[in-house]
């Protein structure tokens, strides 16, 4: 595997009275594709800029494959960053952009030539060497900018929000790529962004921020599934969120919580629990299932509730449904149309409805008094 | 000639469709009525550098007044203070395009105290009027015992430039990506580097344009040249000033068209300077 790995250890930040970073650890693989996650404001660019070496921690170190970096300028560390706003030199050519940390090292000519048409063949823009970047799409400028920060085959690839300027379907394109070079060229890449979309579908692994602090790492997978933390349940894809009482622990890493709203629901729980603890609960909207008809038979861990269709959402490959259960409780309900919608038993306005799900799919996110 | 008309307006019409078509006639007769304003008199001028006639009344095609300029002793010392003019203002330029733009990016990107009052400073001696710059520059001079010659001049022009290629500088950078300056640290360069690979190609164009606009200002200035230009060092409008208080002799109707045709030829030619600096910066 190559690429470093990094250490960011107890990292603060100030900028006057304001605390960019509190206190941040993390530990990244070599090899990892790692992603900062969170809203914006949140540190993550912060972080970013001092891992490249734009900014000094208030204190705090930064260690890549075990040396600290922080007294080392930022022209002279191991890594290198995809700008947010591209930062190609406009004067220069694609190539000579491409070329540009070659030529500072001096190399010669020949060398240049053959190196550069290789890392514009990876971003797949071998023609467009001779065009100024005033020429190019923003799309094209983005590969520009990749493939000029991996020229000097970096062990660290810093990306700072790369594709938030391209239109929605290109950023799916270019984030496949994206992985595609990853997979190719195998260094660390540490990816910053506030879309949980993107951090999902590309990362080995997820720090998701808040106020300059990292709430929860994990995979993908974790993040989405078991959220440690309220802030990841809500920053992270759309969920139901619930307070109840925990009023008995029964079966295997279940609980009857009662929610005063609602009623006495099942719910999973990994951490040890007792009855009268107070808990914070999410359940994912495309987890529930939703139904006219009252579904004939029920396993016995399931969750059943009655509704009215408060609002609905049809957008294509999918509906929401807003389904109201009483005064104080609405639940969003996600449906897949995997038929013809026509064909499905169509759900509309107003209609009563109930709504289901596996116990499993309730999941305790805090604990509190 | 309708046609010979119609196809100027058509031609005319074509320069504007750059941006939204002019629906009416009225735009067109506004830019029509303002090109007269600003080309008729110097087509005046340019047509009587070439008449025979002393007065205004036209005689017939002649190059007799380009011959007296030229070639006539009486108009030797013009000559030498066209020099005085063209030396003061390519140095002064100069120097004030390096200490400007120096200042500019300084003043851009350094985040320091009183930053705020160090550039409403730096403006100042634009909105001072002439007449003052020209003798605080002369009592400055006279109390320093530094003697009135061409070279103080040259420092007179270099002040009074400087503001304008702050200014016109900044504008540039305004547009300007400072993320690109990180971006070439990232890869490696040194600040030198940066500076002298990055920044400065990337704000060239700004940096010829105001060049260009000081070497314009110095050529132009009258009032401070007047007060600080010593013996010796008198440029162009001062000598022009002294000559010309007994009436206006036909030789500076022939001398304007010189000066209209270099302006001509430098603005043509910087403009193409400046797209091949842009394109073949390697």
């Amino acid at each position: 595997m190559k690429g470093s790995q990094v250490a960011i250890q107890n990292v603060e930040k100030r900028f006057g009275d304001f605390q960019a970073l509190k206190n941040v650890s993390l530990d990244i693989k070599k090899g990892e594709f790692y992603s900062l996650l969170g809203p914006s404001g949140c540190g993550k660019t912060t972080l970013l800029r001092i891992i490249a070496g734009f900014e000094d921690p208030t204190a705090g170190a930064v260690l890549l494959d075990g040396r600290d970096v922080v007294p080392i300028a930022a022209n002279k560390r191991p890594v290198n960053t995809v700008f947010q706003t591209y930062a190609l030199f406009p004067h220069l050519t694609v190539f000579e952009n491409v070329a540009f940390p070659l030529r500072l090292r001096k190399l010669p000519g020949a060398e240049v030539s053959a190196k550069v048409e290789q890392f514009l063949e990876l971003v797949k823009l071998p023609k467009e060497g001779k065009k100024l970047p005033a020429q190019l799409s923003g799309g094209q400028k983005q590969r520009v900018a990749i493939a000029r920060a991996l020229i000097n085959e970096p062990s660290v690839l810093l990306l700072d929000e790369p594709l938030s300027a391209l239109d929605a379907k290109l950023r799916q394109h270019m984030l496949i790529e994206l992985d595609l070079i990853h997979d190719h060229i195998g260094i660390t890449f540490i990816y910053v962004t506030h879309d949980q979309q993107e951090a999902l579908s590309v990362s080995d692994r997820v720090a998701v921020m808040n106020e300059g602090e990292v709430v929860q790492v994990g995979t993908p997978f974790e993040i989405y599934e078991s959220p440690a933390h309220p802030f990841v349940a809500h920053f992270i894809g759309e969920t139901n969120y619930l307070s109840g009482t925990v009023t008995e622990v029964f079966r295997d890493k279940h609980v009857r919580v009662d929610f005063p709203d609602i009623g006495t629901l099942i719910v999973y729980e990994d951490k040890p629990l007792k009855a009268g603890d107070k808990v914070k609960v999410t359940v994912r909207p495309e987890k529930i299932r939703i139904s006219l008809d009252k579904p004939a038979s029920l396993a016995e861990n399931m969750n059943l509730l009655q509704g009215r269709v408060d609002e609905l959402i049809y957008s294509g490959f999918q509906s929401k449904f807003f389904v109201r259960v009483n005064e104080k409780a609405q639940f969003r309900v996600f449906r897949q149309h995997v038929k013809f919608y026509m064909d499905e038993k169509a759900i509309s306005w107003k209609d009563e409805v109930y709504i289901w799900w596996n116990d499993n799919d309730g999941y305790v996110v805090e604990v509190g008094e | 000639m309708t046609g010979a008309v119609q196809s100027v307006l058509g031609k005319i019409k074509g320069i504007m469709n750059t941006g939204n078509k002019p629906t009416g006639k009225f735009s067109l007769s506004v830019f029509l009525v303002v090109l007269v304003f600003l080309y008729l008199p110097l087509a005046i001028l340019i047509l009587n550098s070439f008449n025979a006639s002393k007065s205004m009344s036209w005689e017939g095609f002649s190059l007799r007044w380009y011959n007296e300029l030229f070639f006539s002793p009486s108009w030797v010392s013009l000559w030498k203070t066209f020099g005085n003019s063209a030396v003061a203002a390519l140095t002064s330029a100069t120097a004030a395009t390096v200490v400007g733009t120096l200042g500019a990016i300084g003043l851009y990107w350094y985040r320091f105290r009183a930053k705020k009052a160090i550039q409403i400073a730096a403006f100042m001696p634009m909105l001072i009027p002439e007449i003052i710059i020209g003798v605080s520059l002369a009592m400055l001079f006279a109390s320093t015992k530094l003697p009135m010659s061409l070279f103080t001049v040259i420092l007179a022009h270099t002040t009074f430039n400087i503001p304008f290629v702050l200014l016109v500088v900044m504008a540039r950078l305004e547009s300007f990506d400072f993320m690109i300056i990180e971006a070439a640290y990232d890869l490696g360069a040194t600040e030198y580097q940066a500076l002298s690979k990055v920044i400065l190609p990337a704000v060239f164009p700004g940096i010829i344009a105001a060049f260009l606009i000081a070497v314009t200002l110095s050529l132009d200035d009258f009032v401070v040249a007047f007060f600080v230009a010593g013996p010796g060092g008198s440029t162009l409008p001062v000598y022009l000033e002294s000559r010309l208080k007994l009436g206006i002799p036909p030789v500076i109707n022939a001398l304007s068209v010189v000066i209209i045709a270099g302006t001509v030829v430098l603005a043509f030619l910087s403009r193409n300077i400046v797209k091949y600096m842009f394109h073949s910066n390697k």
